[in-house]
């Protein structure tokens, strides 16, 4: 197992080093990398002091080493936009939106795969047949109209909910969460079913999948003539066997959906690193998306990792293979 | 000794599909009593081992049982409702699959499968559950019982597994077993341990086994009497040595024949010509016709069972007492 | 029982789902009306002189000064919905259609190579492309997009890149698997190049995954070039694609004025939401193991 842990990290290791290489690559070698760390209007003589400070005169492997040093020591540079550290920057505005994405993944696991199981296990009932027709628009309909109509249903026509922004947060070991408050639910609530829709499908159509095969199995055929009971065999038999594709799915749409909080953060104005990037990106703000790209690629590592971990906890038959 | 231990009369199973009526099961009849192992011999598409789901009530749409009765002990099976059904599956009656690496659960270990299967009829406390489970797998002859309970089902070889599936159908000492080809998956010197093991278990614990293969040889060495299946009936019947001896119906001898035990060395294999018939489309009369060299005009209506309870043939021309 | 042709058999199975075929006329209906915009739109929205700044945010119905009705509304530029709609459409279904056949090609290409390549090449390239799949396609697509600017080849690059990789999973998966059986070897074993026994005879076996994949993959091309364009980036606020309508007209939603982004998001979900029920039937009547 110690030997599977260390072959995993090594792998990691490398991979961030790979990308870390693109994105210097990407930003630095393609366009001019003083754009990526002073504003473009300043003064000819802070323009050169930078140069020689950064090295931009030196060739490209020195400066892509300097660039890692800098990258190992957090120093992100500092936003154009903000006028601040863009590490900082970035950290403040990461708990916004890792309430917002954890929200939405809870939500769409704990409400999708029973959904889909019993999707599975009657595939005939008429339940069935509305909760895959509700998967399909969640499936297909893009992310962006979804928020729309929720904001108009909700907060427009119905006036229940508010429209957008972040509600009230309490402090928990220094960082300011919104769920704690009844007010800052009332604000998480539409984002986080936005966010959570595309992934409830999923998950919904995942679990049917796997619950119709398991069903058919001899396992489960085996299972009745004990004389299990079918909620019994659901919970212990299908369910286990299902959470192995279920819970790789899960880890790489934990980083999707990361992804996918852009667009469900400048709908309803969710203060978090989605809308962070957007305005980065629309003023030219190349720092933060530097460090951007190289946190999202930094989280997703970690949770390929946590993936491969879990996998190997849930079969164990992969357990013996890799010891 | 009231009733019979179990008692089935013109069982059929249908299936309806898109494609027409599969009679996987058309009126079979049959008794098993006390301490008896009958084997249930068939090619596969026989019916044979729908006709082992059909006793556990574990025929799902769109199949059902259209017709007849089985009586356990004198209970009615056939019409109840799944509830009830569930509460002798495991109890009274115990089925055993061919692949037992498919039969267990890859991802629990066999501690937890046999808890949930004692936890179906009882509820037990763990420590209790352990014990049973280490008594019930050093019974079926598996060594060093205590320790390996917290095993996974791939880390034991074939015969093994097969044997945690059968300790698991003997929990509850049903009263009886069906067994669907479970040794074909496995070494054939493996087999001849299982069988010896499981005919000394069914005397020990007096349970009935029904044992359904396609094997004659296999089914030879355990079964007092076989049934003979084709097309969804039972075409002959009766005492092993009987029937072995003096088949009355064609598709027996048949059988018999292509035994390469009974060719001389060197010479060819008989086999019966032509292939057994889908069991959406049966011949009309009896099913075996088209491939049976004595077949006439009067073979297109269906032969009614003849001979006594316990020695019986569906045949117009059955093969005369003295022939071999 | 197989007597039809596979293609006449698979269009007769298809006839069987009502929802399927519903859908595909949906998509034949919206392609032509694709086709036949710049024809059959009442107005051009890209002519900025056509463009009546009084008869802004009117609603539908709405009888304009030039005695002119607009049949779904105006937006903020004084716009005909209904034109900028079609319009809208036609760009929908010209990049959707660039992006999904170019990454197909691409990456068809490059998984059945590696798939036929094998050893230590294969092993790099697969690993890559699974890197990249590991990485969303938003962020790719933002990304690239933020860099290459705004237009309608940059987009298709910025969305062929987050989608080849797809086609080059699954292509190498199906090749693999046509390797190794043996009609292969016995092709590779007379004098025909590789070439040929790559493009004749394991293509053509590759195809039904593949084809499933790129009806999703154009569904996706579609959905993902709105959201970027509803973002700001992607396509032009001159050449109005339906996701830049959307986004126009989302402030206005507040206030009452609904129209301008609902309309459009509407065609957009139709277009949708149609192309993956053909593609989800497409994908059941391909699959082998549901074939009971």
């Amino acid at each position: 197992m110690l030997g599977f842990l260390i072959q995993r990290l090594l792998q990691a290791a490398v991979v961030m080093m790979v990308i870390s290489a693109l994105v210097f690559i990407g930003v630095f070698a393609v366009g001019n990398p003083i754009d990526v760390l002073i504003s473009p209007d300043v003064t000819q003589q802070i323009r050169l002091d930078t140069i020689a400070a950064y090295g931009f005169d030196k060739p490209l492997w020195e400066q892509y080493l300097a660039f890692l040093e800098r990258l190992v020591h957090g120093n992100f540079g500092r936003s154009f936009v903000f006028n601040m550290p863009v590490l900082s920057l970035i950290l403040s505005r990461l708990p916004a939106t890792l309430e917002l994405t954890i929200a939405a993944v809870l939500g769409a696991t704990l409400i999708g795969i029973p959904l889909g199981m019993y999707a599975g296990y009657k595939p005939d009932s008429p339940v069935t047949k509305l909760i895959m027709s509700v998967s399909i628009l969640g499936f297909s309909v893009p992310t962006f109209w979804i928020g729309l109509v929720l904001i108009m249903t909700f907060a427009v026509w119905l006036g229940w909910l508010p429209a957008g922004g972040r509600g009230d947060t309490v402090a928990v070991l220094g960082i300011e969460w919104s769920f704690l408050t009844l007010n800052g639910l009332s604000h998480l609530f539409l984002p986080a079913l936005n966010l959570s829709l595309f992934k409830l499908a999923m998950m919904i159509r995942l679990a049917r999948a796997g619950t119709r095969e398991v069903m058919l199995s001899d396992t489960i055929k085996f299972a009745r003539a004990s004389g299990q009971s079918d909620g019994t065999i659901l919970r212990r038999h299908v369910l286990r066997q299902i959470s192995i594709p279920i819970v790789t799915v899960f880890g790489l749409e934990f980083g999707s959906t990361l992804a996918f909080a852009v667009v469900t953060e400048t709908i309803f104005s969710w203060p978090g690193l989605g809308k962070l990037i957007i305005d980065s990106i629309q003023s030219l703000d190349r720092p933060v998306m530097v460090a951007y790209l190289m946190l999202i690629a930094f989280l997703f590592i970690i949770i390929n990792f946590l993936v491969d971990i879990a996998y190997a906890a849930l079969d164990p038959r992969l357990r013996a293979r890799r010891s | 000794m009231n009733a019979r231990l179990l008692e089935v009369r013109h069982l059929a199973t249908h299936f309806f599909t898109r494609a027409g009526v599969v009679k996987a099961v058309d009126d079979i009849s049959f008794d098993l009593e006390v301490g008896e192992v009958i084997g249930l011999v068939g090619e596969s598409g026989s019916g044979k081992s729908m006709t082992g789901y059909s006793l556990l009530g574990l025929i799902d749409p769109p199949g059902r049982i259209v017709q007849g009765s089985i009586k356990l002990k004198g209970q009615e099976l056939v019409g109840l409702p799944q509830e009830a059904l569930r509460k002798l599956r495991g109890r009274r009656l115990a089925m055993v699959f061919q692949d037992p690496m498919t039969t267990l659960n890859p991802v629990l270990s066999i501690a937890d499968q046999i808890h949930l299967a004692i936890n179906a009829h009882e509820r037990v406390s763990e420590a209790t559950a352990r014990d049973r489970a280490v008594d019930v797998l050093t019974r079926v002859g598996l060594p060093d019982a205590g320790r390996r309970l917290d095993s996974y089902p791939h880390e034991f070889s074939g015969g093994m597994r097969q044997r945690v599936a059968i300790a698991i159908a003997l929990l509850h000492r049903p009263d009886v077993i069906i067994a669907d080809e479970p040794t074909t998956a496995l070494d054939v010197s493996i087999q001849a341990q299982i069988l010896a093991e499981m005919k000394s278990l069914v005397r020990e614990l007096g349970m009935a086994l029904i044992w359904i293969s396609h094997d004659l040889a296999v089914v030879s060495a355990m079964a007092s009497r076989i049934l003979v299946m084709y097309g969804g009936r039972i075409v002959e019947s009766g005492p092993t040595a009987s029937v072995l001896r003096e088949p009355r119906h064609h598709y027996t001898r048949g059988l018999l024949n292509s035994l390469p035990s009974r060719a001389a060395p060197g010479q060819e294999l008989t086999q019966i010509s032509g292939l057994p018939p889908s069991l959406g489309a049966l011949p009309p009369g009896c099913a075996f016709h088209p491939r049976c060299p004595r077949a006439d005009a009067v073979c297109l209506t269906a032969p009614e069972t003849t001979g006594h309870d316990r020695r019986a043939w569906r045949c117009h021309h059955p093969l005369m007492a003295a022939s071999a | 029982m197989d007597s039809a042709a596979p293609l006449a058999r698979f269009w007769f199975e298809f006839r069987q789902s009502q929802i399927a075929c519903a859908a595909l006329l949906v998509i034949v209906l919206i392609g032509a009306l694709a086709l036949l915009s710049p024809w059959i739109a009442p107005q051009n929205p890209y002519d900025l002189a056509t463009l009546v700044l009084m008869d802004a945010r009117r609603p539908p119905g709405h009888v304009g000064a030039g005695g002119y009705v607009y049949w779904l509304g105006t937006d903020a530029q004084g716009r005909d919905l209904l034109s900028a709609i079609l319009y809208g459409l036609r760009i929908s279904v010209q990049i959707g259609l660039a992006a999904g056949a170019v990454a197909f090609v691409i990456g068809a290409t490059l998984g059945t190579t590696a798939a036929f390549v094998g050893g230590r090449v294969e092993m790099l390239i697969m690993r890559f492309i699974d890197l990249q799949l590991s990485f969303p396609a938003i962020l790719l697509a933002l990304v690239l997009s933020a860099l290459l600017g705004q237009g309608k080849t940059q987009i298709v690059i910025a969305l062929v890149t987050a989608q080849y990789a797809y086609f080059a999973r699954t292509a190498h998966g199906a090749a693999s698997s046509e390797r190794a059986k043996e009609y292969v070897e016995a092709a590779l074993s007379t004098p025909l190049p590789a070439r040929q026994v790559i493009f004749r005879h394991i293509l053509p076996n590759c195809m039904p995954p593949l084809i499933v994949v790129a009806t999703v993959q154009v569904a996706n091309s579609i959905a993902l070039e709105a959201t970027l364009s509803f973002l700001g980036l992607g396509l032009p606020v001159t050449e109005p694609s339906l996701g830049t309508l959307i986004a126009n007209g989302f402030q206005y939603m507040l206030s009452g004025r609904y129209w301008i982004s609902i309309y459009p998001g509407v065609a957009l979900i139709i277009l949708i939401v149609a192309i993956n029920l053909v593609g989800d039937q497409i994908r059941d009547q391909l699959n082998p193991r549901l074939r009971r």
